[in-house]
């Protein structure tokens, strides 16, 4: 309970307090009392006659201090022995139950953190076995490309220098006919035209040479 | 209309034991059902030992716990085996206080003989206790610490008084506060009814101003019956704490 009731002060004040208020209250109970019994339709006017407070009459002291004696020994009689074991086993049993819950989550709590660092341990390690693969994977795949890209190079060089070759006789043969003809029309023009006639190897040897002054 | 008609003593049936009188009366019928209400309230609050509490047993707990730490923070640890006795002390006047505060019952709370008694069953338990535990060494209880040995002749009779009072002002304190609240209560509910009879119409209007008075004191009444059995038991623990430490 409150600090704030400072004990001393607060058993002083209220002892003070309720002996004014007593003191007063008595005083205005008698008063009213008188008037009552004054009063001319007053009922219990005469019952309080025997007077004076009901608390101080000793005629009342034998049965009051029996009966709290009575009642206040079975009380503690009943509380000492039977009630409030009961509640201190209850208060007992649910701080047990409260400190064994506790342990147990700390318990479930740690052998959480073990798996997770267990898990984070398999995890890491699947992470660098996958990273091998991958890695070694991507080496073979690029072995594999570079290995077929020479073969490609290849191949393709070497049907460049087949098809170079081929348009190169080609020519060669194309330039060959070329100048047989050109030297039959050399030789037929110049007779026609000059009435000259050329025999085959001048004609040939011109043909040549012009065709040698082009081709330069 | 006598507010002092509520302290009425009225025996139910008689008994006389030994030539005494103690015939079963009002006060004793509510003694029986506070102590009925309270072993009730604890029996049945714990009867099904729920890990989580229902009103009932909340309620059961926290009184316990409200007199164990009140025990624990003002007689000290070694007072561990007199909590049954604060916690029997602070439950019978409260549930007796509470109790008159429901119209027609009696407050068992607001007769000297019986806070006298209560508060001199303390008083001879805490003596027998601090005698028990320290022997003769006991009397020098009366005698400060330290202070000039001159002074011994004025200052052992002002404890020794001061130690034999404390019953007393521990059973008028409850009962004057008991007392005094229940009979303002009736009173101004007195003035309430006058004004009516008296005045007729007006006497409507005018007894509202008592009775406003009243409900502001019955809410004030409700937190004497509290604090009383809280200062009561306060005390209680004080002077075990003396008993267990003698200074």
């Amino acid at each position: 309970m409150p600090n704030l009731l400072a004990k001393g002060r607060l058993a002083r004040w209220s002892g003070v307090a309720g002996a004014s208020l007593a003191t007063l209250t008595t005083m205005a109970g008698t008063v009213l009392a008188a008037a009552a019994e004054h009063a001319p339709d007053a009922a219990h006017g005469g019952e309080h006659a025997s007077g004076g407070l009901p608390q101080l009459n000793p005629a009342n002291f034998p049965t009051q201090i029996f009966w709290l004696a009575l009642t206040f020994g079975v009380l503690y009689y009943l509380m000492s022995k039977k009630a409030l074991p009961r509640v201190a086993e209850v208060l007992e049993a649910r701080q047990e139950r409260i400190s064994r819950d506790l342990a147990k989550a700390a318990q479930l709590k740690e052998e959480a953190e073990a798996i997770l660092a267990q898990v984070e341990k398999s995890l890491a390690g699947a992470r660098s076995q996958a990273q091998g693969v991958i890695a070694e994977a991507s080496a073979e795949i690029e072995a594999n490309n570079q290995a077929r890209q020479a073969q490609l190079n290849a191949d393709i060089s070497e049907r460049l220098r087949n098809a170079e070759a081929s348009i190169a006789a080609a020519k060669e043969q194309a330039l060959a006919n070329i100048r047989a003809e050109s030297t039959g029309i050399v030789q037929d023009i110049t007779g026609r035209l000059a009435g000259v006639e050329v025999d085959q190897a001048q004609a040939d040897a011109a043909v040549a040479a012009v065709l040698e002054e082009r081709r330069g | 209309m006598d507010p002092l008609h509520q302290f009425q003593i009225n025996p139910l049936f008689q008994i006389v034991l030994g030539g005494y009188d103690v015939s079963f009366t009002n006060s004793a019928f509510f003694m029986v059902v506070a102590v009925a209400a309270i072993y009730a309230l604890l029996v049945m609050g714990v009867a099904n030992k729920s890990m989580v509490p229902g009103r009932l047993q909340s309620l059961a707990e926290m009184f316990y716990e409200f007199v164990a730490n009140l025990v624990r923070d003002n007689a000290g640890h070694d007072a561990r085996p007199y909590f049954p006795f604060v916690f029997s002390i602070f439950m019978f006047v409260l549930i007796g206080n509470m109790i008159g505060m429901i119209p027609y019952t009696f407050t068992f709370t607001s007769h000297i003989i019986v806070t006298f008694a209560l508060a001199a069953t303390v008083f001879v338990f805490v003596t027998i206790l601090a005698l028990m535990k320290h022997g003769l060494h006991f009397f020098s209880f009366f005698m400060p610490h330290g202070a000039p040995i001159a002074l011994a002749p004025i200052l052992i009779p002002i404890e020794v008084i001061s130690y034999v009072m404390r019953p007393v002002s521990l059973s008028i304190r409850l009962f004057a506060n008991m007392m005094a609240g229940h009979t303002m209560l009736k009173v101004f509910a007195g003035f309430t009814v006058m004004m009516i009879s008296g005045m007729g119409a007006l006497g409507f209007v005018t007894g509202l101003v008592p009775l406003a008075i009243n409900v502001a004191l019955t809410g004030f009444e409700f937190l004497v019956a509290f604090l009383q059995a809280y200062v009561f038991s306060i005390l209680t623990c004080l002077y075990i704490r003396d008993a267990l430490e003698l200074h």
